[in-house]
């Protein structure tokens, strides 16, 4: 236990390490000058260049490259955002909840559509119920974020003005953008239970508890169903990172202050450091997730206990 | 029927691609007469908020699309299976170096990869294909990897090498004829996931840049105009939707059949 937590933590560090440097030997290569979009077109070159050497972009890009990394590593300082002279930390700070809050009721949202489906379909396999709940699931899968979340907000907030139709100020905005980023989720969640418990149910085990007069409740529920989990939370914990990744389409499309709005206005903006930051906090909770999504694995299955 | 549906779907999208070479520089014609016009007969689809047809602007986009993703699935496919044969019959530290470099791609959300380089390359439509490449190969090269590594030792391929086949006859004729089913269920999912990132791309404001259309920045430019003209939305979002779906739906049949185990089982 001990070891693969220590393993988890040296390739979290590695791959964090890499993406840094990628993310940050890439933007230098960006052309368009930030000292330029702050200034504005008018801009003397003498106030370019006092802006310049403040803001440390007139060193060598290796003497920037080891400011950086040692900032980072050694004071947790991620630099100063050009646009908001702020500390980007801060930044994060303000920002990162957000994303965390969105990603996980999303994940609620897609656990709650996508267990009864892929339950009912696994159960009435090849009837209706099964092509239907998969024909929803597909269509789930189908459509993209960015066009479910506008209709979604014609519906409910321009049709109906049941909620709110962006923000994060008022108590239920946070409803439209979980179940925009939560739809495709639960559509992939819910095939993959349904698959997983349909090889679950052609074991010998299943037989045995039918035959042996234990109800289909506790057939199903127990035996069957903690069986087919496994699988499916492996693709959780994968998926999970995914969510990160289309949760910056959904803040997007409903102005939620988190992480990937930051990330999109920062490009917008080069506001280089900021989005060096974005960057990196989502490839280290991504890689973080996957790790601990193994944990949770070993402990749900007692053969990966014993053999450890 | 819903098979029938989806090959249909897919027919009529690559019709309107090619049909997007018919349609001149009018398609970008700005005419404020007549904006915002709700579908109607004289214009089909209505038009946008500066008076250009949607229907025009859809076919356009239905273009860059399939460019798109002809593009992404071509490349990224070439390059993920020459990399994946290499290194599962190779072996050794090249097949070492080549995993930990798939690992290291797929520890690492590819979306926000693809945002990460689009941001960097800078907008265009050349440029959503190379990072989508980027993000897409590793697919192909892991799944190449693993079955070569599951051939390498087989009579046919032992027998070839025996006959100082060259090498690359070897790749050519001995494996990837039998990793070709495979793959192309990996493209056709390939292909609906590359027209989803593009428009992604293009709705962040990362990809297609307007004047050009896509689906992606048609709808980024109609959720402003969504109270008042909401056909802006819905007619390339439906568009995307059902290319997609339809493009699941093969995918999905493929895959099945060639599940053997499956189709014994008889669902």
């Amino acid at each position: 236990m001990a070891s693969y937590l220590l393993r988890l933590l040296a390739s979290i560090l590695l791959v964090s390490w890499l993406v840094g440097s990628l993310v940050f030997f890439l933007i230098h290569m960006v052309p368009g000058d930030p000292v330029a979009v702050m200034l504005g077109d008018w801009a003397s070159p003498a106030d370019e260049q006092v802006l310049r050497r403040q803001l440390g972009l007139d060193l060598p890009i290796w003497q920037q490259y080891w400011n950086y990394l040692s900032g980072i590593l050694f004071h947790g300082d991620f630099g100063q955002s050009l646009f908001y002279q702020q500390a980007v930390s801060d930044l994060l700070a303000q920002r990162f909840p957000m994303t965390l809050q969105l990603a996980l009721m999303a994940l609620m949202i897609a656990v709650l559509i996508a267990f009864p489906l892929g339950i009912i379909a696994a159960l009435r396999s090849g009837h209706w119920p099964d092509h239907l709940s998969m024909t929803v699931s597909l269509i789930g899968v189908s459509i993209p974020n960015f066009w479910l979340g506008p209709m979604l907000i014609l519906l409910f907030s321009i049709g109906l003005a049941w909620l709110p139709v962006s923000g994060a100020d008022q108590p239920l905005s946070w409803i439209l953008p979980a179940i925009t980023l939560g739809t495709a989720l639960a559509a992939i969640l819910a095939r993959m239970l349904r698959a997983s418990l349909l090889e679950v149910l052609h074991e010998d085990y299943i037989r045995t508890a039918r035959a042996k007069g234990l109800s289909s409740k506790w057939v199903y529920g127990k035996h069957a169903l903690l069986n087919a989990l496994l699988p499916v939370v492996t693709i959780l914990g994968l998926q999970l990172g995914t969510l990160l990744g289309g949760a910056v389409i959904t803040e997007v499309v409903f102005d939620w202050p988190g992480l990937g709005q930051l990330l999109v206005e920062s490009i917008q903006r080069r506001d280089y450091p900021v989005v060096q930051a974005c960057i990196l906090v989502v490839s280290i909770a991504y890689i973080t997730i996957n790790g601990l999504t193994e944990l949770v694995y070993a402990w749900l299955d007692p053969r990966i206990r014993v053999a450890q | 029927m819903l098979r029938k549906f989806s090959y249909l779907i897919i027919a009529a999208w690559v019709l309107l691609a090619l049909f997007g070479f018919a349609i001149g520089p009018s398609a970008n014609e700005v005419n404020l007469n007549a904006f915002l016009q709700a579908p109607s007969s004289q214009a089909f689809l209505g038009t946008d908020e500066l008076g250009r047809s949607v229907w025009q602007r859809l076919i356009l986009g239905a273009q860059t699309s399939f460019l798109v993703a002809a593009g992404v699935v071509f490349f990224s496919s070439i390059i993920g299976t020459a990399i994946g044969i290499y290194s599962g019959y190779t072996g050794g530290w090249v097949d070492r170096i080549v995993t930990k470099i798939i690992d290291v791609f797929l520890a690492f959300p590819g979306l926000l990869l693809a945002i990460a380089l689009a941001a960097v390359l800078g907008p265009g439509i050349e440029n959503v294909v190379l990072a989508l490449v980027v993000v897409g190969w590793v697919g192909y090269a892991r799944l190449a990897r693993a079955q070569t590594l599951s051939l390498r030792h087989r009579e046919h391929i032992m027998a070839a090498k025996v006959l100082a086949v060259p090498q690359w006859r070897i790749f050519g004729r001995h494996i990837l004829p039998l990793l070709l089913a495979p793959l192309g269920v990996e493209a056709t999912f390939g292909i609906a996931g590359a027209v989803i990132s593009e428009a992604g791309l293009s709705f962040l404001g990362l990809g297609v840049q307007p004047p050009d259309a896509s689906w992606g920045n048609m709808i980024k430019e109609g959720t402003r105009y969504l109270l008042v003209a909401p056909h802006l939305v819905l007619a390339p979002g439906l568009a995307l939707m059902l290319v997609v779906l339809a493009v699941n739906l093969i995918g999905d049949e493929w895959r099945d059949r060639l599940d053997v185990r499956q189709r014994t089982r008889g669902h």
